[in-house]
């Protein structure tokens, strides 16, 4: 052992160190320098204890351990316990990776036929790719990123951080978002049940893109021991379909209170109403010169669920709608109320597969006698949690008396972190 | 001066009289029934205790309710499975949950898999063609007494911390319970030692601990992989490979259709166990012990018509 090698090193270097250190001081004394020297000693001979019984306490737990392994070769083979796995806690290979974000991609190829004179839907398109970066920040904060790559371009869907770490119970987002306004609005176009977006969304609440803006979203859960009852506060820089800001103090705001309540253990009905008033960013096609247009949108949505907690991964019924009011005014001018809605349901009959319809309503913004109808059934087969396969007939009866009936189809194909599901 | 500042003193030492520690017992929210008995067994009435998921609900797939947020939300101690279990869920309602306490770091976070025995952690390349697989190991990991055992003294530590004045309570109880644990293991060893051995199926990956700890030997699992709904190609395969080692035991859990397991089951001559893989799959299993109790009675009094011993 090298024990006593060691203690001599360091006896020396204290040696040493004790008596360069007085040279500065010249005015030390013999009896000063002794007396130091003597402490050095007392200092060594207290770490040569302290070695010694280090040495002592490995010496004991060496022979223990060679008397068990003695003990475990000296009785039968099964007689060993498997050792605990180690936890894996890190990766081996790179330990900066801990801290990479969560990434996925998820795949979204639609393809369209039958004829629709109003759509420019290709018949093959792989409509949307969207990456999702997710992380804790610190222990403030989260981020979450959605890029989507489309036929458009390459563009940030969402991107935002995430306090809830707040007093008040409150808790903010800060970024680009999608407006909290209704269902279908805060949806990705991946999480929908279906392969498009109604038609009250496309001509009321901003097109495929929907309302997704950069701006700071304030909620608050509203404590009460008979429902789940939430409210949010949003201030956007219009720069959607619906709204559109053209100076700093034109933002556009979101309001709205979502209710839920278990009905039994295994339904439940969630409530929302919205509102959102922003300076407008369509404009009539008549344009009255010098006037400021705002538009004023006010929702209402009511889901109904129903899955069996037993059977929760083979059935579960969903019944949805959503009400929107649109109205789009002039300074000069009033404008017209332009009413749209959708209401629909799904049905899960085995594990894989689940079936449903929705019916479509929405009149024209700054047009409300240009009304839109139609309705879609639509078959989804689900894989994996990680792909998905949907078939979706729909028939549209345009205001501009254009009629299509057209089949719509969808793969969904997801890689990466396991994202977990927004109820 | 010192007149103010002992005035301020005093009255900060009234206000500190008049609101003594909230008297209101911490509240623990666990994700499975499982880890709420297992705090129920160590806080006992100093803590009250909810789960989110029910016994007879899959663990994998459990809707993020926001009446769950609620109760996040004023949680003082979040008690999770863990091993990416909850991932499919937990993550959306913890951010929503608007308490830091229980974030993931904290001391109101407690992951029972620390310390935990798991089995099945992968080694090598894993990718998804291998199912739903967890790449942390087998999250079922609570079907092995002596990880109850470890998860406990855990619960019993996190309470420990959030409520430092019944530190010895929890500590008195978390013994009491390990005492009737190791009894309640003997009777279940002894139970089960004349059928070590024994070759079974399984309908998901869930028991490797529980069949490990009781010396049952799975040969095959109704899943073709986990999380992927049996086919009817690998269904003819399990059967064939049932009769040819004449296995006759198929044991599944409560959430699962039992169409495919009975049909085998027919075809080899065997019989479908639905055991309870979790405190209230069945309404027998009614805490941590009762459930080796209720699988380990149901087991042996099956194996003893089945294997005639
Ligand atoms: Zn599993």
């Amino acid at each position: 052992m090298e024990f006593k090698g060691i203690v001599r090193v360091v006896a020396l270097a204290l040696v040493i160190g004790g008596a360069m250190t007085p040279a500065s001081a010249g005015a030390q004394t013999a009896a000063a320098a002794d007396q130091q020297l003597r402490e050095a000693q007392a200092e060594v001979a207290r770490l040569k204890q302290e070695l010694d019984a280090i040495r002592a306490q490995y010496d004991a737990r060496l022979t223990a351990l060679e008397q068990r392994l003695a003990a475990i070769a000296a009785t039968p083979v099964e007689a060993a316990p498997p050792p605990p796995p180690a936890a894996p806690s890190a990766p081996a290979a790179g330990s900066s990776k801990v801290f990479n974000p969560d990434i996925a991609v998820i795949g979204n190829f639609l393809g369209a036929t039958g004829k629709n004179a109003n759509s420019t839907q290709p018949t093959f398109g792989l409509n949307e790719v969207e990456t999702s970066f997710q992380a804790i920040v610190d222990p403030y904060a989260r981020a979450d990123f959605f890029l989507s790559a489309g036929p458009e371009g390459l563009e940030v869907e969402e991107g935002f951080a995430t306090f809830n770490a707040l007093p008040g119970g409150l808790l903010l987002k800060v970024g680009k978002l999608r407006a909290q306004f209704g269902k279908v609005n805060t949806a990705h176009t991946h999480a929908l049940p279906w392969t498009d977006r109604p038609l009250v969304t496309r001509n009321l609440v901003g097109g495929d893109e929907g309302i997704s803006e950069s701006g700071v979203s304030v909620s608050r859960l509203l404590n009460n021991s008979f429902m789940f009852l939430e409210a949010t506060g949003e201030a956007y820089y219009g720069a959607s379909a619906v709204f559109n800001s053209t100076a700093r103090s034109k933002l556009a705001y979101v309001g709205r209170l979502r209710a839920y309540r278990d009905l039994t253990e295994g339904t439940n009905l969630d409530l929302g109403g919205s509102f959102a008033y922003g300076p407008s960013a369509a404009q009539p096609e008549v344009s009255i010169p010098e006037a400021a247009y705002s538009t004023r949108l006010i929702g209402f949505d009511a889901t109904f669920r129903y899955r069996p907690l037993r059977r929760a991964i083979y059935r579960r019924f969903q019944a949805r709608t959503e009400l929107v009011w649109s109205q789009p005014r002039s300074d000069g001018a009033g404008g017209e109320t332009a009413f749209g809605f959708y209401g629909g349901a799904d049905y899960q009959f085995a594990r894989r597969w689940y079936a449903g319809g929705r019916y479509d309503r929405a009149a024209h913004p700054f047009d409300a006698a240009l009304v839109d109808n139609g309705g879609s059934l639509y078959l989804t087969y689900w894989p994996s949690e990680f792909s998905q396969v949907r078939g979706q007939y729909r028939r549209t009866n345009y205001g501009d008396g254009v009629t299509a009936n057209e089949f719509l189809f969808q793969f969904l194909f997801s890689i990466g972190a396991h994202g977990a599901h927004v109820f | 001066m010192t007149h103010i500042i002992t005035h301020v003193a005093a009255a900060l030492l009234t206000l500190a009289a008049a609101n003594p520690p909230a008297a209101a017992p911490p509240k623990v929210i666990t994700t499975t029934e499982d880890l709420a008995s297992l705090v129920r067994e160590v806080g006992g009435d100093k803590v009250t205790v909810d789960s989110l998921a029910k016994g007879y609900q899959d663990p994998h797939f459990v809707e993020p309710k926001p009446s769950f947020i609620l109760k996040l939300h004023d949680a003082d101690l979040l008690v999770a499975i863990g091993r990416e279990l909850e991932i499919g869920w937990l993550p959306p309602l913890l951010t929503q949950s608007r308490n830091a306490k229980i974030q993931p770091g904290n001391p109101g976070y407690l992951d029972a898999s620390a310390g935990a025995r798991i089995l099945e952690l992968p080694t090598g390349q894993i990718t998804r063609a291998m199912g739903d697989v967890h790449p942390q190991g087998n999250p079922h990991y609570w079907l092995d007494p002596d990880n109850g055992r470890t998860i406990a003294k855990a619960i019993a530590a996190a309470l420990g911390q959030i409520a430092p004045a019944d530190r010895a309570y929890f500590e008195q109880r978390y013994a009491d319970f390990d005492r009737r644990l190791a009894e309640a293991q003997k009777r279940w060893a002894a139970a089960m030692a004349p059928y070590k051995g024994t070759k079974v199926v399984t309908y998901h990956r869930s028991w490797p601990n529980f069949t490990d700890r009781f010396g049952l030997d799975v040969i095959g699992y109704v899943e073709p992989k986990p999380g992927i709904p049996p086919s009817p190609a690998h269904t003819v395969d399990l059967m064939s490979e049932m009769k040819r080692q004449q296995v006759k035991v198929i044991l599944v859990e409560p959430y699962f259709d039992l169409k495919t397991p009975e049909a085998i089951a027919r075809d080899v001559g065997g019989r479908v166990l639905v055991l309870s893989p979790s405190v209230g799959g069945v309404k027998t299993a009614t805490d941590y012990i009762a459930l080796f109790d209720y699988n380990i009675n149901l087991l042996t009094s099956t194996f003893k018509q089945v294997l005639g011993r």
